[in-house]
């Protein structure tokens, strides 16, 4: 990839609302499949249990396959810091997150894998939500720079905080080759500890 | 300006500020076990990069091994599958291993202050979301996913945004059978599951000062039930004890200076937070939760509420909370029956949960209708627990005892709910699905009330056993 391929200024697609608050990482990916030792397959287990119970959950709702834009309500991704739930979202096809909160931890390993999540207010979610199942063939365009989601004729505000914003936007979320640019001011930091230089 | 201990121990370990406005922070201990971490090392070798500080580096096993039968191969194929890569990558990489042969293995929130690697004014990180709980010794510790693993792993460091700070305060004292898990669920019931999204927690206050360290492991690791990445308690002399001759620790003269050094991050006197709450400890009583989160608790002697007591955003995920237990709004939760006992975790599996667990264990046998298993956190604490006899009262009354391992809390492992069997649960979470079975249903609860309910067989208030 170029460094422009990493770049998250947009992100439009197909929208897929899934209603309810505290949705937690285990519902999204329950702890069965966490034996695996890579992510690949993990797409097809994205909320494997609540599928099952509710044959109309949107994951199972033929209009919403190959929707990019997930659009969700309080606390999303809250529990585990399972890194297993953003990995099977995104390799079911989600590439964009509206929600009114999310779960902190799910909130940066999103960024970590170049996914934003936006937060809009309540009234805007359920909005959109609603929109989303009248017209699902309509696309969410997210415009992670200016911090606003539009749908059909009608432009919502909905933010990232500074720095993953400019992380995504900037293409520096993959994090390892930003953070070994320090370079030797990492040990400079650790020598300056007493525990590390054994008191 | 007096400080707090987050903003000393933040600046201390602060790298460089990145382009983004972020953090690049140094991490002084990085703590991995086997599931969260065989993609962060396949991401490692496919970026060809060593662990830059495999000194500061320790692992161990626990989420996925059996806590019955541990002869190798695992039954399970996939544990096998998932132990054998971390004994590779942890050989390959040159970074030290606590497995069983050890006698050190266990829950790595267990393990980390138990053998005094997690101490004061450290940054720790971990590939698990509880790894708030090793702020009880005054550290800085958070929860991870696994690129972040990568990360810390390649440059011993990560990219994170300073928390805002809130101090929760708990003021008088505990009642008799009120516990540090009551405590820290009377929290996330007043604060709320989303109240700490932003915050670091400072747990002060009269009931948190008199509490020892293994009561305050219980505190800081449900930080996260409430939103919060990280929470601690500032290091007084009751972390300077507890962390005297453990394996890890300085020792002799170095010890002398370490617990200055520690001393030095502590929050100073009027010092100022973003936010402070308060509880009155005395007006705790045992709590259980009725719900699919934490924060959906009462006290024991209270009734299940109505979903209209809720706000209008939260109430359909109340509906759905007591139409997944099987419970009536107006119900009251105790004598609701349950099928499994389960103390353990690295909220409840140490010594001293044992202990409490035990003294109620003493006063009958486990009901005919109930399974019951003590699974402690780690080896240390079964060999302690064993030697002063836990284990014999124990299986005396009717429990089964287990090796150390994360077990049915998350039910990675055969320790598993089947079907919609209801569970008394020491651990830390009552979601949807959490301890194995798509449709078992979790009560969280204290030690005590677990094995309260264990030899019942239904919700009790452990007060009227230990009278």
């Amino acid at each position: 990839m170029s460094a422009a391929d990493f770049k998250r200024r947009q992100v439009s697609g197909r929208g897929i609302p899934v209603a309810g608050n505290d949705i937690d990482t285990d519902r999204i990916i329950p702890a069965r499949f966490l034996k695996a030792v890579t992510f690949e397959g993990m797409g097809e287990h994205a909320f494997e249990d609540a599928k099952k119970q509710n044959p109309e959950h949107p994951f199972n709702q033929k209009v919403y396959q190959g929707a990019t834009v997930l659009v969700v309500g309080q606390n999303f991704g809250c529990g585990s810091s399972r890194e297993h739930a953003p990995q099977a979202l995104m390799r079911w096809g989600i590439r964009a997150m509206i929600g009114g909160s999310f779960g902190e931890i799910f909130f940066g390993n999103c960024v970590m894998l170049g996914i934003p999540c936006l937060r809009a207010s309540q009234e805007d979610i359920e909005w959109l939500q609603r929109e989303i199942g009248r017209a699902p063939q309509t696309p969410v365009a997210v415009d992670v720079e200016r911090q606003e989601v539009r749908f059909g004729d009608r432009v919502i505000k909905a933010t990232v905080p500074d720095g993953p914003r400019n992380q995504l936007v900037g293409g520096t979320w993959d994090s390892t080759a930003v953070l070994l640019e320090a370079g030797a001011a990492i040990e400079a930091t650790a020598r300056k500890l007493p525990y590390v230089t054994g008191w | 300006m007096a400080r707090t201990l987050l903003d000393k121990v933040w600046e201390a370990h602060t790298v460089r500020v990145l382009p983004s406005g972020q953090t690049q922070l140094l991490i002084g201990l990085h703590l991995i076990h086997e599931v969260t971490t065989p993609q962060a090392f396949q991401m490692l070798k496919e970026l060809k990069l060593k662990v830059r500080m495999p000194e500061r580096t320790f692992g161990t096993l626990d989420h996925i091994i059996p806590t019955a039968d541990q002869t190798r191969p695992y039954a399970d194929p996939q544990a096998e599958e998932m132990a054998q890569h971390m004994y590779r990558n942890m050989k390959e990489f040159g970074l030290p291993l606590f497995d069983m042969a050890s006698g050190k293995q266990g829950i790595v929130h267990v393990i980390g202050p138990e053998l005094g690697l997690s101490q004061p004014g450290m940054t720790i990180a971990c590939g698990d979301s509880h790894t708030s709980t090793h702020g009880a010794v005054g550290a800085i510790a958070f929860g991870i996913g696994t690129t972040q693993v990568r990360d810390v792993l390649a440059t011993q460091c990560l990219a994170m945004a300073k928390p805002k700070l809130r101090q929760v305060r708990v003021e008088g004292t505990l009642a008799r059978g009120v516990y540090a898990k009551d405590v820290i669920l009377a929290i996330i019931n007043q604060l709320g599951v989303k109240g700490g999204v932003g915050y670091a927690y400072e747990y002060a206050g009269p009931v948190i000062e008199r509490m020892t360290m293994e009561e305050r492991l219980t505190i800081c690791n449900m930080s996260i039930e409430g939103g919060a990445r990280c929470g601690y308690v500032s290091p007084d002399a009751t972390t300077i004890e507890y962390l005297r001759g453990r394996p890890y620790a300085p020792k002799d003269g170095a010890f002398d200076r370490a617990a200055t050094w520690w001393k030095s991050v502590a929050t100073e006197p009027g010092a100022k937070f973003d936010d402070v709450a308060r509880l009155d400890g005395a007006a705790i009583e045992p709590v259980v939760t009725w719900g699919i989160n934490p924060g959906m608790s009462v006290g024991v002697s209270q009734k299940i509420p109505a979903p209209e007591s809720a706000p209008e955003t939260e109430r359909p995920t109340f509906r759905e909370a007591l139409a997944h237990m099987g419970f009536q709004a107006g119900q009251p939760i105790k004598g609701a029956r349950i099928d499994v006992a389960f103390v353990g975790s690295c909220t409840n599996g140490r010594l001293s949960d044992l202990r409490a667990a035990a003294e109620v264990a003493k006063k009958g046998k486990v009901a005919k209708h109930v399974r019951a298993l003590i699974v402690p956190g780690s080896q240390q604490v079964a060999k302690a627990a064993e030697a002063e006899g836990l284990n014999e009262i124990f299986l005396a009354a009717g429990f089964q005892w287990r090796k150390a391992g994360c077990s049915m809390c998350l039910g990675m492992n055969d320790d598993k709910l089947q079907g919609r069997e209801m569970s008394a649960s020491s651990s830390n979470r009552n979601f949807i699905g959490r301890q194995g079975s798509p449709t078992g249903r979790t009560l969280l609860m204290s030690p005590a009330m677990v094995a309260a309910a264990a030899i019942t067989g239904v919700v009790t208030d452990v007060r009227e056993i230990l009278k």
